[in-house]
């Protein structure tokens, strides 16, 4: 009922604002591109030419220099432009509307916005209203989506697992405020993994999780048991403060990740964070910097995984 | 029109690059049929050679007219570019643009002592000011058509000729 | 002005009448169903063959605008909307800017409302002032310069001994205190059903039972006080039955819904589509049908419109900041008919919930046609398909989730006091 507003009448990818409702074979085809990038890194000029001429604007409504800056090494490697705007609250407090920034950047020639806001659905809303030859990546939108993170983190399981079809997978910490959870969850069903835990408190499950195709836990000793892949939640400091949770302390001990509870997985379970960690609330540092871990692998992933999605969009014919 | 075989077209191609093979040549396929070739001409050196694949899909130049190719192969160049004498085979030449770009990528990994270029078929039309010293067959083909070379399941090459689309 | 409506199918609920009658309309009444009276010579004849004539659409909640938020409606534009829709009788919430809590605005509001002669405004006076939830309203003066009822609209009311006392006091003169059932600290930042889709979409969710625990505390009080209550825009599955409870008991209790719940669900909202941020939000499908069973065994008493008109501004936001509210004046009557061509519930009852039910929720006695009413009336097509246009709406708010939809049901004429106040051919 409700077309699918990220492909074009040809079926290819105009946008990319959420895994949900993307076919596997258009994340397979973002995680293949994202190979033949990988090496570019190990050349002497550590870049293509492929998006020379290109202007991508890095559109952050909310502060986030890390995310921000994955998405310009990606584009800079691509040979693109990158233009870097930090809007914060500060042209909407002056009154000017989500859409007056976007049309007045795009009449600066764009022909990329990478966009992050704090309010689920921004990124939909502005791919709904921009000229029909730019591209809208999102970049997070409230708790809905974070899809380029989401295939990052496929693209690094599949680097150490191969075959997704046969692995256990558990999400652990705040589901109900997580865009990346969200994201990885509709990217882990659509590739098949055959079984996709959420462990968390009550507090932090979102409603009808299931309906997501997941399993919840609410005990992360049985949640962990036999899983292939961890990934940890980042807990925003903030969720303290309420009634969520009582303290960081009581968190970490029923949900925090430490070796005892790593040794309830595979023996070869690889560890995930998407990042920033908070080491002692949801990770043990031994664990973080552990053999398990790939957290290293999955920013340097990040970077392939970008370019891969900007050459792909901006290959892709825009709906008229 | 009669194609021409291409185990002795190969044959031609390695008689003609045999006396420019030292020490510090590579063979360089362009994905997916001159990597084809590439890999029938190592075969018949009777040394090895260095070995890599190019493809040069993100050095397109029509990727804003056409958008990115469906099935990206990572390139793969697997020694030292610099200083190399490198033989860049690919399996048709036409524009030459396809050309142009495979050196492009090719500097992007150092820079070589020398690029020679080896083609199955040289069919003409060029666009650009590019020419092949090792060819296997000139063939006149009208504007209308396209020649292909194709790869069975047993590895074996044949080529093939198709009425252009549009 | 004497008016002959001729060959066209009575419909008239409260007089259980539906059948093919003429109707005699002279100096503002009605005079007569079915044969002239004698010497009677019309001025003007409106054929009505292949037409349904009704009362006047009774409309339980429309928002006018007025005082304060002119940029997003004005008076003008919305009573014409309001004929355009066949509607005759409207009832406007007081969450105007300031709200309607002395009788000097709704004297006002009354005031320009007549002077446009086209629907019949009843205003419904704030419980308390400035709908803070604090101080009681003078409402026995409020109900003397023309309030109806007393409501604290969308405002959330988080004091209970207030809610109990205005209901007391309201008790006292008899009016009807009308509450919208949500808990304020559940509902707090809530956007959206606490289900499925907002959990898909990460958007700040209500549950359900923000409503049945406010509606548990309304009708306790209800039982208390002995005060009449109307439950305006009841969303959910639970709702309706504890609605079905306290009538069973025999609590003076009665409800409404929003047409829009009769229809959609918290699915409709799709990817993000701001149209479908509403007060209260649109639940799940299990919900969606409760309510339609509920209107059919008559646990829901009426539908309304609940008219809210928003600038295009206010909705060009991501869905959270977008305004609340929805166009509706114009598509009460054929969303009206389009859920009772759905659920094979007849055209006769289906008239009822927007014209009998809603006029004896207002203790008037408009909504229906016997002889010597005020000839408030609309004709309309039943079969005539129309698109829904933002630039064919009268009204100045142009959102609502039924953008492109073709629906059956076009108003031909709206008579207010024997007056055509609306035509369209």
């Amino acid at each position: 009922m409700h077309k699918n507003p990220q492909l074009n009448k040809h079926g290819e990818l105009q946008h990319l604002l959420t895994i949900d409702g993307l076919p596997a074979a258009t994340l397979r085809h973002i995680l293949d591109t994202a190979e033949s990038f990988l090496n570019i890194a190990e050349r002497e000029v550590r870049k293509v030419p492929l998006l020379r001429g290109k202007a991508i604007f890095n559109l952050f409504f909310e502060p986030s220099t890390r995310t921000r800056t994955t998405f310009e090494i990606a584009a800079k490697k691509l040979s693109a432009d990158v233009i870097n705007l930090n809007i914060g609250t500060s042209s909407q407090s002056k009154g000017e509307t989500l859409l007056d920034t976007v049309n007045n950047l795009s009449a600066m020639q764009a022909d990329m916005f990478i966009v992050r806001h704090s309010e689920s659905g921004a990124a939909h809303l502005i791919a709904r209203h921009v000229e029909p030859h730019i591209h809208v990546v999102n970049a997070g939108d409230g708790r809905h989506a974070h899809p380029t993170q989401a295939l990052l983190d496929m693209f690094t399981i599949r680097h150490y697992k191969q075959d997704l079809t046969r692995l256990r997978v558990a999400i652990v910490g705040d589901m109900l405020h997580s865009r990346v959870a969200r994201s990885q969850i509709h990217a882990l069903t659509t590739l098949g993994v055959p079984e996709v835990r959420m462990i968390g408190p009550k507090t932090l499950i979102p409603t009808c999780a299931e309906r997501m195709g997941v399993q919840v836990y609410h005990d992360m000793e049985k949640g962990l048991k036999d899983v292939d892949v961890i990934i940890m939640l980042r807990l925003q400091n903030e969720r303290m403060r309420g009634a969520l949770l009582p303290s960081a302390q009581e968190y970490f001990k029923y949900y925090g990740l430490t070796a005892e509870k790593l040794a309830l997985a595979c023996p070869d379970a690889i560890v995930m964070h998407p990042g920033p960690m908070n080491r002692g609330v949801e990770i043990e540092s031994s664990v973080a910097d552990g053999v398990q871990s790939v957290i290293l692998s999955q920013v340097t992933f990040g970077i392939a995984v970008r370019m891969a999605v900007m050459s792909i969009l901006m290959g892709s014919e825009g709906e008229q | 029109m009669q194609l021409p075989e291409i185990d002795a077209l190969i044959l031609e191609m390695a008689r003609q690059i045999k006396p420019h093979l030292t020490a510090e040549s590579a063979l360089v396929g362009i994905h997916t049929g001159g990597a084809w070739v590439a890999e029938k001409l190592s075969e018949l050196f009777g040394m090895p050679l260095p070995f890599g694949t190019l493809d040069i899909s993100f050095y397109r130049d029509d990727f804003s007219r056409i958008g990115l190719h469906p099935q990206v192969k990572p390139s793969h160049i697997p020694f030292e570019v610099e200083d190399r004498h490198i033989i860049l085979v690919d399996d048709v030449l036409n524009t030459g643009r396809t050309i142009r770009a495979a050196m492009n990528e090719l500097f992007d990994y150092g820079r070589p002592a020398s690029i020679r270029l080896a083609v199955l078929v040289d069919r003409g039309g060029r666009e650009l000011p590019i020419a092949a010293q090792i060819v296997g067959a000139h063939l006149k083909l009208a504007a209308t058509q396209n020649i292909q070379l194709n790869r069975d399941e047993s590895g074996r090459l044949s080529l093939s000729l198709h009425e252009k689309k549009d | 002005m004497k008016i002959h409506i001729k060959n066209g199918r009575l419909v008239d609920p409260k007089n259980s009448i539906d059948a093919q009658r003429d109707v005699f309309v002279a100096a503002g009444k009605i005079v007569a169903v079915g044969a002239a009276p004698e010497g009677f010579h019309a001025n003007r004849t409106i054929d009505a063959a292949g037409l349904v004539v009704c009362p006047g659409l009774v409309d339980l909640s429309a928002r006018l605008r007025e005082p304060g938020y002119e940029y997003k409606a004005t008076l003008e534009s919305e009573m014409l909307a309001a004929v355009a829709g066949g509607v005759t009788s409207l009832v406007c919430p007081p969450d105007t800017d300031p709200p309607l809590d002395e009788p000097g605005l709704v004297e006002m509001l009354k005031y320009r409302a007549k002077s446009l002669n086209q629907a019949r405004v009843y205003p419904l006076g704030a419980l308390t002032q400035k709908l803070e939830g604090a101080r009681l309203t003078e409402m026995a003066e409020l109900h003397d310069a023309g309030c109806i009822g007393f409501s604290h609209a969308d405002t959330p009311l988080s004091d209970t001994l207030v809610t109990m006392r205005a209901m007391q006091y309201a008790a006292t003169f008899g009016f009807t205190v009308w509450l919208r059932p949500q808990d304020a600290s559940l509902a707090k930042d809530g956007v959206a059903h606490d289900g499925e889709v907002a959990s898909r979409l990460g958007l700040p969710s209500i549950p359900a039972c923000a409503e049945t625990i406010a509606l548990s505390t309304i009708l306790s009080l209800a039982r208390e006080t002995g005060a009449r209550v109307h439950i305006c825009r009841l969303s959910s599955r639970e709702g309706v039955a504890l609605i079905r409870a306290a009538k069973a008991e025999g609590l003076p209790v009665t409800c409404d819904i929003a047409v829009h719940h009769a229809h959609l669900s918290e699915m409709d909202i799709g990817f993000f589509d701001a149209n479908c941020h509403l007060v209260p939000p649109l639940r799940s499908q299990r919900d969606r049908d409760a309510l339609r069973a509920g209107l059919a065994d008559g646990t829901v008493d009426a539908i309304c419109s609940d008219h809210t008109p928003v600038d295009d501004d206010a909705k060009l936001l991501p869905f959270s900041e977008a305004e609340v509210g929805a166009t509706g004046l114009e598509l009460l009557l054929p969303l009206t008919l389009k859920w009772a061509h759905e659920t094979g519930v007849s055209l006769s009852e289906a008239i009822a919930k927007i014209t009998a039910a809603p006029a004896r929720i207002l203790a008037l006695d408009n909504g229906h046609l016997a002889p010597g009413q005020h000839a408030d009336l609309c004709i309309f097509d039943p079969e005539q398909y129309w698109k829904v246009e933002p630039a064919s709406l009268k009204s100045q708010g142009r959102n609502t989730p039924f953008v492109g939809f073709e629906l059956q049901g076009k108003v031909r004429y709206t008579l207010v006091e024997g007056q055509v106040v609306f035509e369209s051919l």
